[in-house]
């Protein structure tokens, strides 16, 4: 009737969360008999009954209401085909794509582009993945010039900070606009020096961001540099 | 004359030295490496990803796909060629069937899982190293679960049951069976047995005890690896 593993510690598959009736399986964790088993790698977290882990890893799982950057790779008969850094792709329809009228046979590439980054916001998922993504909303658009680079998307949290603070502070420090996906996609545009530092920066974030303050570490290489 | 001593000295049911760690591909999705004496085995996972060509598709689940392969300076001193054959593709099978019971793909229909297997340098034991260390791979890719899977292999030299044979024991000029067997350490089902030679029953069932004891201490490097790479305290800069 107890909990066997320690409270945010690291678990793997397998491994024996709780005995006893007292605790509920959720997301990552499932019950055998009276034990409830971890069922992926992760961080454990106990909310009162609930029991649960929190990924660490892995690929970025497309959720309804997110804000992504995708990238167009093809170009269909009603859209765009975008990579979302998933295991699917996600497809943006003529209709949310542009609020322009677009006449039957009109050229896509016009709109957006092979290689072309975009803000856009997920609309739908199926229970087959297929993705839906709109670029209607308030702060979606086409990306312009600038650098991409990719993390693990489970550290996307960690990158924006409480309320944004995080990603607030590299803006304010460096003047460089910075745009980041839930996908895990981050779009720099800045003096080239100052992204560099950006870049090594949300790079000094992901690599750290298990050990406690980090904001003031972040803000003192910021300072440093 | 009969065999009463290791070659290496070890007790008959103890292991070589074995060592793991997590992450050491920095572009796949998920990795790991497995060490057991001379034997080392390197894992790589990609994906879920887009699976081609379209008619392997699964609509309902993702699928597993493992490639075994061992390098072409690997062995004892005969070049292995390279490009796969018929004993890398039966291996390539096991290994997959051995990983697909604790694996859940239901998430990721019409997609694939593809598990790389490098072994740099081998001294028997391969396809056990090799499934240690895709498990771990693949619980560091982040891929739901039921539980690991831990390998070895057991068997006989003349009279003696053993654990971990290395290769010049499995090539022994006498009666010798070679048995690599994977399971889930948690419940203690297997998930691969297979046999070389011969092995009376009570042999086989001493053996089974013996592999599975062996299992469990695998089955803790596994876990104390995959921890030490997302552990507080060790930051990697």
């Amino acid at each position: 009737m107890a909990l066997t593993a320690q409270d945010k510690s690291v678990v793997v598959p397998g491994e024996e969360l709780a005995s006893g009736m007292e605790y509920l399986p959720t997301s990552g964790t499932y019950r055998d008999g009276d034990k409830i088993i971890a069922a992926r790698l992760g961080l454990l977290q106990v909310d009162g009954r609930l029991i649960k882990i929190i990924p660490v890893s892995g690929k970025y799982l497309p959720k309804r209401g997110d804000t992504i950057i995708a990238k167009v790779i093809d170009i269909t008969l009603n859209g765009w085909r975008c990579d979302i850094n998933s295991a699917y792709s996600a497809l943006l329809s003529m209709r949310d794509g542009s609020s322009d009228y677009i006449a039957k046979g009109a050229d896509l590439t016009r709109y957006y582009t092979f290689g072309d980054y975009l803000i856009a916001q997920i609309t739908n998922v199926t229970s087959q993945n297929v993705i839906d993504l709109t670029l209607k909303g308030p702060g979606l658009r086409k990306l312009g010039e600038g650098r991409i680079m990719n993390i693990n998307p489970h550290k996307v949290p960690r990158v924006i900070g409480k309320a944004g603070s995080m990603v607030g502070m590299l803006k304010d420090e460096l003047g460089c606009r910075i745009s980041v996906g839930q996908n895990g996609v981050i779009w720099l545009q800045g003096a080239p020096d100052k992204e560099l530092l950006a870049v090594k920066a949300i790079q000094k974030i992901v690599s750290e961001s298990h050990i406690p303050g980090l904001t003031e570490r972040i803000s003192k290489f910021l300072s440093r540099k | 004359m009969a065999y009463e001593e290791r070659f290496d000295g070890r007790k008959f049911d103890e292991t070589r030295p074995i060592s793991a760690e997590v992450g050491i591909i920095k572009e796949a999705d998920g990795s790991a490496v497995f060490r057991i004496g001379d034997t080392v085995a390197y894992a790589a996972v990609y994906g879920p990803r887009n699976l081609h060509p379209r008619f392997l598709q699964d609509p309902s689940k993702g699928i597993l796909r493992c490639r075994y392969n061992m390098m072409p300076f690997s062995g004892a001193g005969d070049r292995v060629r390279p490009g796969g054959n018929r004993r890398s593709k039966e291996i390539s099978m096991v290994t997959e069937k051995a990983l697909l019971p604790i694996l859940n793909l239901d998430e990721f229909p019409n997609s694939v899982v593809d598990v790389f297997i490098e072994l740099p340098q081998t001294d028997a034991g391969t396809r056990c190293a090799g499934i240690c260390a895709a498990s771990m791979a693949l619980a560091d890719a982040g891929l739901t679960m039921r539980d690991l899977v831990a390998s070895v292999s057991v068997g006989r030299v003349d009279d003696k049951i053993l654990a971990d044979l290395n290769y010049k024991e499995e090539s022994y000029d006498g009666e010798v069976a070679d048995i690599p067997i994977a399971l889930t350490p948690r419940t203690g089902s297997l998930t691969l047995l297979q046999m070389d030679g011969k092995i009376s029953r009570p042999e086989l069932k001493k053996a089974l005890e013996i592999g599975k004891k062996v299992c469990e201490q695998i089955y803790e490097v596994q876990k104390a690896a995959l921890k030490a790479k997302f552990s507080v305290g060790d930051a990697h800069e």
